[in-house]
């Protein structure tokens, strides 16, 4: 969704410099580019660790892994990533879906209860056995995932429900099954190969965040590549004109919805893989508010329609380093949440054209 | 019968019934469940779900969403402790501060709302952030009250019909009355119902859109702020942690009372019945001793998926029987 090349601006400067006109146009694109002000946000985060954390941009290499700060941040924010990702395509279509936190917890609790997995002692060599083939247990927790999403998709699509109450239903029960699931307890994982997905590493790098660049670059090829995207923003645009222009809106909010679950999933997956436990009651809690969140800075409007899919991994990020720096600053990490709705607040300000309007007045009445 | 169905306040007396049938099953299944002690141990257990949700439904019949109810409560009992406790601060001083400090807390979420066209939703979320944050500022620990006047209001039990209430119960059923005159016999209810219904023509319509929304949501924050007094009572402490995930409980009552997301539509007295059954939900399973505590969010669900589904289906009649043509209802469908 890059802003297009602006040719009004173009034609104003100078025509008998036509190099410097393409200049001053590139530079007006990249300052209308709706990337720039997320990317700034994280920039200036970037900043700030670099002048006060020393050391931040440190990257070591330890056992073939590479290790640093930076790393540390990216592998922390793929959850995030993963739920923004999919909560992305949902406002696209004017939606919401706040049972991101109970549908990690479903996923997690599953696989965590199918693998379970027990240390076996054979000829003094520890093993590991799964209760079930991981493939299956995965597959199982990625389903019942699925059935969530098709379950939110049929309350949003068919049945019409507001998106914010159809998915209030799952966000209540959700984590009441996975405690029904657990009996209320905390299953814990004895299975080396599961956690690989949490915390293992493949050429150097956490292997969370190729799972994450995997799912953006399969999204970002289906919205680019085919008219899905655009299909999806005009459901967000005008679902009543989208339908009448024959787009099957249903199965579009439908799948929306499914897609959201699924990437829930997997970030559950990666959650109890990497704290190697099921906590039916805390896994991803307010995981949904933070995905929000992090679509919002990413620059896509809960208003629906253009949505930006690199904004919001960006978005993840910010959050992530937030986090990360108010805890190296040596600022009570309670802080957290106030610095986090303050930049809420400065975010939908900057996006409200009538605190524009304002701002102009404002600066008019100065000169 | 047709005429009972159609009649606007049909949902609210579907919950009515399921109420009666619930509590009628629960007295004949557990000894000791129907006594007026236990109706009344609803209220009181319930007042500050009761007060919140009355703020939650001006709130959603005007189409909007507050989702920083739970955080405001749980900021007024860590401000109204931490006033007694340190700066020691007469009670009534406390109590008229911190209902001061939640209508401010709410305007201030309203205006942005209104004045920068910003979601209610975005902004109501950041407000609960914001809220919860500042409670972790005043202190990461609870914090006790050991106020004469707050522990006097907690042990005080006015005898009703040979069983008791707490000057809490009283206080929240005030705001009930005080709220339903507001909603159905002022100028300022009409305008959030009609707000609710359309914006647009209420605003052509010459109604003060933007003072009533601005109003809607100090009201909502004003009662967040009661219940956080009314809280304050029942813990006699502050927390940043009390009353996690309460907002969500006030907007299933809600629902579960009978009144529309959507807006325009649903009245202050079903808001009662929704509290009282998402009470008498969790009483039905601690009667039982054999059904463990998540059972309560998995029929919470249940009953919200029902509720939803039942209006849902209701406006489509609807749609159906105003316009016999089936474009209406694929207009509603879609």
């Amino acid at each position: 969704m890059n802003a297009p090349f602006s040719p009004a601006t173009a034609a104003t400067a100078q025509a008998s410099a036509p190099v410097a006109a393409a200049r001053t146009g590139i530079a007006t694109a990249l300052l209308r580019h709706p990337l720039l002000r997320p990317l700034a946000a994280l920039a200036i985060l970037l900043l700030i660790d670099l002048v006060c954390i020393p050391g931040f941009f440190r990257l070591e290499i330890k056992d073939g892994h590479l290790y640093g700060s930076v790393i540390d941040i990216a592998n922390r924010a793929a959850p995030l990533m993963l739920a923004a990702l999919g909560m992305t395509l949902v406002i696209a279509t004017r939606g919401i879906d706040i049972s991101v936190g109970a549908v990690v917890a479903i996923s997690g609790t599953v696989a965590a209860m199918l693998i379970g997995g027990t240390m076996v002692v054979n000829h003094g060599v520890p093993e590991y056995v799964s209760r079930i083939p991981m493939a299956w247990a995965l597959a199982a927790a990625m389903g019942a995932a699925l059935l969530c999403g098709a379950w939110n998709g049929l309350l949003v699509a068919t049945l019409g429900l507001q998106p914010i109450i159809a998915t209030l239903i799952l966000m209540v029960a959700g984590r009441g099954l996975a405690q029904l699931l657990t009996d209320g307890q905390i299953v814990t994982v004895y299975y080396k190969p599961y956690f690989f997905i949490g915390s293992g590493y493949l050429f150097g790098l956490p292997f969370a965040l190729y799972l994450v660049a995997a799912v953006f670059l399969v999204v970002a090829v289906m919205m680019r590549k085919t008219a899905l995207g655009l299909f999806i923003q005009a459901v967000g645009i005008n679902p009543v004109a989208a339908r009448l222009a024959g787009l099957k809106t249903a199965a579009l909010i439908f799948f929306v919805y499914v897609f959201c679950s699924a990437c829930a999933g997997l970030a559950g997956l990666m959650i109890s893989a990497n704290i190697k436990s099921a906590d039916a009651n805390n896994a991803g809690l307010l995981l949904e508010l933070d995905a929000i969140l992090a679509v919002t800075l990413g620059g896509t409007s809960l208003a629906g329609g253009k949505f930006s899919l690199a904004g919001s991994v960006i978005g993840a990020l910010i959050i992530q380093t937030l986090t990360y720096t108010i805890y190296s600053l040596g600022v009570p990490p309670e802080v957290n949440m106030v610095v986090k709705s303050v930049v809420v607040f400065l975010v939908c300000l900057s996006q409200s054209a009538e605190f524009k309007k304002v701002w102009q007045r404002m600066r008019a009445r100065k000169s | 019968m047709k005429k009972l169905l159609a009649s606007p306040y049909f949902t609210s007396l579907v919950t009515v019934v399921l109420l009666f049938v619930m509590f009628g099953a629960g007295a004949a299944a557990y000894t000791g469940l129907g006594s007026l002690q236990v109706v009344l141990n609803l209220l009181i257990d319930n007042a500050f779900l009761l007060v919140i949700a009355i703020g939650m439904t001006f709130v959603i019949l005007s189409g909007g969403i507050d989702l920083s109810v739970g955080s405001v409560l749980a900021l007024t009992t860590m401000v109204s402790a931490w006033l007694l406790h340190a700066a020691h601060w007469p009670p009534a001083l406390v109590i008229a501060f911190v209902l001061v400090m939640g209508a401010l807390f709410g305007a201030a979420m309203g205006a942005l709302i209104h004045y920068f066209k910003l979601q209610p939703f975005i902004v109501t979320l950041s407000g609960m952030f914001l809220a919860r944050g500042l409670c972790y500022l005043i202190s990461i620990n609870s914090i006790t009250i050991d106020d004469p006047f707050y522990v006097k209001m907690s042990q005080t039990r006015i005898d009703l019909f040979g069983a008791f209430v707490s000057p809490s119960v009283v206080i929240a059923l005030v705001t009930l009355f005080v709220a339903i005159y507001m909603a159905h016999y002022t100028r300022f209810g009409r305008a959030v119902y009609a707000i609710g219904g359309n914006e647009q023509s209420a605003l052509m319509m010459g109604l003060p859109v933007g003072r009533t929304k601005v109003l809607i949501y100090a009201f909502s924050g004003f009662c967040a702020a009661l219940a956080g007094v009314l809280f304050s009572f029942y813990m006699l402490s502050g927390y940043g942690l009390h009353a996690q995930g309460t907002e969500l409980d006030a907007i299933a009552a809600v629902v579960i009372g009978g009144t529309l997301l959507t807006g325009g539509y649903g009245y202050v007295a079903g808001t009662l019945s929704g509290v009282l059954i998402l009470g008498l939900i969790q009483t039905l399973i601690a009667f039982d001793g054999t059904l463990s505590s998540w059972w309560t969010k998995i029929v919470i669900g249940a009953l919200l998926f029902i509720f939803c589904l039942v209006q849902r289906l209701m406006a489509i009649s609807a749609a159906g029987r105003a316009a016999k043509a089936p474009t209406a209802l694929a207009a509603v469908a879609a």
